[in-house]
């Protein structure tokens, strides 16, 4: 089945697709270390284990289409074309980083390529891509938005209110619920009744598919088909990645000393890691080499090496900063 | 000039604004109602269909939540709340979302979104159908609150509201809407931040925004009886304050009063004192008297009612007691 997948998608894509996410990998590492030596300060939620969500999702995406992320978005920011350099800048709170040093790992943008913000209220920007999408339908376009959520957010009211007006309308927007299993440090069956979350979009109307989040390929195609459909005016889906953040709620800690979780269950999922999966596909039909893999993330790692560079030498916002953009003129 | 009404300025407005900008649509509870939103609406669904004058559920963070998501993409939603009361639904979006996004992300993105909270207190309708916010908005960075007392500045307002790069809270209170005035046929536009003097006069300062303007006003006339001369000021505008023509006036009256359809505590009214009283301290013969709901929730009754809004009457005790 999976070799059949793989036919239908160029090698040019899948190789795309794992050095985004062998790059958002490498810098969620590096940040982590950085958060350590404390030189970057503000909280970072890192995304390790759940790259295939942003990759197989954005992938499947035009770079006009919208994005909304949440406090946990480099990956997102990266899987949609953001500037390295601009967001290594925006987490040492610099001048020239994405959000001018105003937001913070929380808070990434990239409006040329469509990412258009990232709350940190959790499911605060669902209801904002509905409106995106509702724009686009207002303006006779043909764009797709997406709002990237955690399972945690399947609590909140808002996310119910979006489900239902989206469906009402038939809005072109893809509710993606990156379920790793986990609403800060609670456990999903101690939040959820029904931890089913795809079945909660046949209350809406709407068609609800549960995937491998850890299969980008499987992530990509069935998005893909989402993402069309909905183009075409067929309506919005919630599509439900299972998947597994490494590290803990925020920081590069693995919260297994505090006994949030346990190491048997961070080995299982660190087992199905969603890069290891898709570079045995990438090996094994002889897209790369092993030598190409490794000159790959050498490559990245030098990139990230420069974003870091650029950003430490970027100069920090002035005062006259602090009282910018509270409106536009 | 043509006279309106209130009712007739704001949906003038809103018709002219719909024709004249594709990007402009209106969206919330009632908007295709005949009586949720008074007669503000009406029309406007025959004129320019189901497409841009959305009636929506019951989902006041959701639905706030896509008008500031179609406005981060370039639309310039009028986003109607039918009560005040209701927008606390919406907090999230309004302040967390809406009033942050363009400084959180750098001015690379912002909201160009009007939200209609409107106030439709009195006749009994108690404490969550009353209640007025001017006051917890005007607290919030990235928002600006305007509060139109005249059918001239219902239209006038609501066009610069519209046409704001910002998220601007545009409060309509609908013991105004049958109010008639002058009011021009064409779209023009009321600037944001300009307050106005309806009144001259030289021994007190009155400060009133939206209906407590009328209330000042006859208070005025009747002081003027009395030998008091009562210089009238309608802010228009909470938030920015037009602090320029406020203190133009109490540096020539020397003496304050705020009349203020909000609550007394850290309200309206405690922001217009405190931004005199530090800036004209020396000018002031008194300190300056604040005139507003006591610090209860709107009773039901009609008996407490009448005790509770601020009228002419209570203003004028206000403005007795100065000269006493």
């Amino acid at each position: 089945m999976e070799e059949k997948l793989t036919v239908k998608i160029p090698a040019l894509t899948l190789l795309k697709m794992y050095e985004c996410m062998v790059r958002i990998r490498r810098l969620e590492e590096i940040v982590g270390e950085l958060v350590c030596k404390k030189e970057i300060k503000c909280p970072s939620h890192l995304y390790i284990g759940q790259e295939a969500v942003a990759v197989g999702v954005c992938s499947s995406l035009k770079r006009e289409d919208y994005i909304f992320g949440t406090h946990r978005s480099h990956g997102h920011y990266l899987a949609k074309g953001g500037n390295l350099k601009e967001l290594l800048a925006e987490l040492y709170g610099r001048l020239n980083g994405c959000s001018r040093g105003k937001g913070g790992s929380m808070h990434v943008v990239a409006p040329e390529v469509g990412l258009l913000g990232t709350p940190a209220i959790v499911a605060g920007g669902i209801p904002l891509a509905v409106g995106t999408a509702l724009a686009s339908v207002l303006k006779g376009e043909k764009r797709v938005s997406v709002a990237f959520f955690g399972d945690g957010a399947t609590n909140e009211g808002v996310f119910y209110e979006s489900l239902n007006f989206a469906s009402l309308k038939k809005l072109p927007v893809i509710f993606v619920c990156e379920n790793n299993y986990y609403s800060t440090h609670m456990p999903i069956s101690a939040c959820l009744a029904d931890t089913n979350i795809k079945d909660k979009a046949k209350v809406f109307n709407m068609p609800g598919f549960r995937l491998n989040g850890n299969d980008v390929i499987e992530v990509f195609q069935k998005t893909r088909e989402a993402v069309e459909k909905a183009r075409e005016g067929g309506g919005p889906s919630l599509i439900e990645c299972l998947t597994y953040r490494w590290r803990g709620h925020v920081g590069p800690h693995y919260d297994l000393d505090k006994g949030l979780r346990s190491q048997e269950e961070l080995n299982w999922w660190m087992g199905r890691c969603p890069i290891k999966r898709l570079e045995k596909t990438l090996l094994d039909e002889e897209i790369i080499s092993s030598e190409e893999k490794h000159k790959i993330v050498k490559r990245i790692d030098e990139e990230i090496g420069e974003a870091v560079r650029f950003a430490k030498k970027s100069p920090y916002p002035g005062e006259d900063e602090l009282y910018r953009d509270v409106f536009k003129g | 000039m043509r006279r309106l009404t209130y009712a007739e300025a704001i949906n003038e407005a809103t018709y002219q604004m719909m024709e004249e900008d594709s990007s402009v649509f209106l969206i919330g509870q009632g908007v295709t109602s005949p009586w949720y939103v008074g007669t503000t609406t009406e029309g406007l669904l025959e004129k320019f269909g189901g497409g841009r004058v959305i009636d929506t559920p019951v989902s006041e963070n959701g639905i706030t939540g896509v008008a500031t998501g179609a406005a981060i993409v370039g639309m310039r939603p009028i986003l109607i709340h039918p009560r005040m009361d209701f927008m606390y639904l919406a907090m999230d979006q309004i302040v967390n979302q809406a009033a942050n996004w363009s400084y959180m992300f750098g001015g690379k993105v912002h909201v160009p979104l009007t939200i209609r909270g409107i106030i439709n207190r009195g006749g009994e309708q108690a404490a969550q159908h009353s209640q007025a916010l001017q006051a917890i908005f005007s607290h919030i960075p990235g928002l600006r609150v305007v509060m139109p007392a005249t059918p001239y500045d219902a239209k006038g307002l609501l066009v610069a509201s519209v046409k704001d790069n910002n998220p601007v809270i545009y409060t309509d209170d609908r013991w105004l809407y049958s109010v008639k005035g002058n009011v021009p046929e064409e779209l023009f536009l009321v600037p944001i931040g300009k307050g106005a003097i309806r009144k001259r006069g030289e021994d007190v300062t009155l400060v009133g925004v939206s209906y407590t303007v009328y209330e000042s006003l006859k208070a005025a006339r009747e002081l003027e009886r009395e030998g008091i001369s009562v210089e009238a000021i309608d802010l228009r505008t909470v938030k920015p304050l037009d602090k320029e023509l406020l203190f133009e006036s109490v540096r020539k009256t020397g003496r304050l009063v705020i009349a203020d359809s909000g609550w007394r505590s850290f309200g309206v009214s405690a922001e217009v004192s405190a931004t005199v009283s530090e800036n004209l301290f020396e000018y002031l013969k008194s300190p300056p008297v604040r005139v507003t709901l006591p610090d209860t929730p709107a009773p039901s009754s009609s008996a407490l009612e009448k005790l509770f809004y601020p009228t002419k009457d209570t203003i004028i005790s206000a403005i007795e007691q100065l000269f006493r």
